[in-house]
C-alpha cells in the first residue's frame, strides 16, 4: 500500500483536514487486515470466555492492546480477583511504554500539548507503532498528527466492528470456523512479535516464555503468565547480556 | 445501570484501562528525557515478551472454547506450520497466518468427516 499522497516535495504541506483524510484513505493494508482478523478472533475468544458483548467492545476501545485484552478475558474466565487481573494485564502493557517513548518524538508537533499527547498515546499499540514508524518519518511534521488520527480512526472503527462480529458469530459459526478464529490470536501474536521485535534478547524471551508457560500452568494455574514472564524474561535478559554478540546490524 | 453493570465497569476500568494506559502515559512523559536503550527498559521488555510468549503457548496447548476440541497435535502442528511458512516467506505475517489456518481447518475437516 502506498497512498502517501502529498509527502513528496518540500513546499506542499497538506492542510490538517487533507492530512487526516490521507491517513484515513491509506489505512487499509495487510497490517490492518491482519489486525481486523485478530479482533474477530478476540471477539470470539471473549464470547468463549464468558465476556458479554459490551465489555468486549469496551476493552477494544479503551484498552486497545490485544495481548492485554486476551489476558483480561482469560482472567475473567478463571474468576480472578481484580488485583490479580490488573497485575497480569499491566505486565503485558509494560511493553507499550518503550513503544510510546520512541513514537512520541516522531509523532508530536512543536505545539502538541501534553493532554493531546496522552490521547495520541492511547492508540499506540504494536500494529499502529510499526505502521507509524514506517510512514510518519517521510512526512512533513505538521501532517503527522492529523494523518495519525485518520489512520487510527480507520483502525478503531473497523476493529470495534470486528469485535462485534467475532463476538456475535462465535456462537453460530460452528466448531470448525470458530476454531479457526480462536487460532488467529496466538499465531498472530507470535508472527507480529517475530516481525516487530527482532533483537536476540526478544527472541530468547519468546522461546523461554513459550517453553516455561505450559509447565508453570500445570503447577500454578493463574500465576503462570507473571511467573513465566519474570523467569523467562530474566533468563533472556541475562543471557542477552552475557552471551557474546553473534549478529550485528539490525539483529537478523 | 444495574449493580452488576457498575461492578463490571469498575473491574474493566481498573484491571483493563488503568493497567494499560498507565504505561502509555508514563511513556509520554518519559519520552521527554529517557532513552529506549536504558537497561531497565530492556529488562522489562524481556519480561513482557516472555509473558506474551507464555500466553501464546497457553492458547495453543490449553486452548479456550471450541478450539480445545481439536487434538493438541493438530493445534501444535498448525502453529508450527504457520511459523515455518512465515520464516520461509520473507517474514510475511499474512502468509504465516494463512498457512497455519489452512493446516488447522484441513485437519478439522479430515477428522470431522
Amino acid at each position: 500500500m502506498t497512498g502517501l499522497g502529498g509527502q513528496e516535495g518540500d513546499g506542499a504541506v497538506l492542510s490538517r483536514r487533507a492530512a487526516y483524510w490521507s491517513g484515513l484513505r491509506s489505512a487499509p493494508s495487510t497490517a490492518a487486515f491482519v489486525l481486523i482478523c485478530s479482533f474477530l478472533g478476540f471477539g470470539a475468544l471473549a464470547h468463549e470466555s464468558g465476556v458479554a458483548l459490551w465489555p468486549a467492545l469496551f476493552m477494544s476501545a479503551f484498552i486497545w492492546a490485544l495481548p492485554g485484552q486476551v489476558v483480561l478475558a482469560s482472567e475473567i474466565a478463571s474468576g480472578a480477583a481484580v488485583w490479580s487481573a490488573a497485575a497480569a494485564v499491566t505486565l503485558t502493557a509494560v511493553r507499550l511504554m518503550p513503544l510510546t517513548v520512541v513514537l512520541m518524538p516522531i509523532l508530536r508537533g512543536e505545539r502538541t500539548g501534553k493532554a493531546h499527547q496522552v490521547l495520541l498515546a492511547h492508540f499506540c499499540a504494536v500494529t499502529v507503532w510499526v505502521e507509524s514508524m514506517r510512514r510518519l518519518p517521510k512526512m512533513p511534521r505538521a501532517e503527522r498528527v492529523p494523518y495519525y488520527w485518520g489512520f487510527c480512526t480507520f483502525l478503531i472503527t473497523t476493529n470495534l466492528a470486528a469485535t462485534f462480529v467475532g463476538h456475535a458469530l462465535a456462537a453460530r459459526l460452528g466448531v470448525v470456523l470458530s476454531s479457526g478464529l480462536l487460532f488467529l490470536t496466538p499465531i498472530y501474536f507470535l508472527l507480529s512479535m517475530m516481525a516487530a521485535s527482532p533483537s536476540r534478547t526478544d527472541r530468547l524471551a519468546l522461546a523461554f516464555g513459550f517453553a516455561i508457560g505450559p509447565v508453570v500452568y500445570l503447577y500454578l494455574p493463574g500465576f503462570e503468565l507473571i511467573l513465566s514472564g519474570l523467569i523467562g524474561g530474566t533468563a533472556a535478559y541475562v543471557l542477552g547480556r552475557v552471551l557474546p554478540v553473534a549478529d550485528r546490524g539490525d539483529g537478523r | 445501570m444495574t449493580v452488576e453493570t457498575i461492578g463490571w465497569l469498575a473491574f474493566l476500568l481498573v484491571a483493563g484501562v488503568l493497567a494499560t494506559d498507565i504505561w502509555r502515559v508514563a511513556g509520554v512523559f518519559a519520552a521527554l528525557r529517557v532513552s529506549e536503550d536504558s537497561e531497565v527498559f530492556k529488562f522489562v521488555r524481556a519480561v513482557a515478551t516472555a509473558l506474551v510468549a507464555a500466553l501464546i503457548a497457553r492458547l495453543v496447548f490449553f486452548s479456550p472454547g471450541v478450539l480445545a476440541q481439536a487434538p493438541v497435535l493438530l493445534r501444535a502442528g498448525a502453529f508450527a506450520a504457520g511459523f515455518i511458512v512465515f520464516l520461509g516467506a520473507r517474514r510475511s505475517i499474512a502468509a504465516g497466518i494463512l498457512a497455519g489456518e489452512a493446516v488447522l481447518l484441513a485437519g478439522l475437516a479430515v477428522l470431522g468427516s
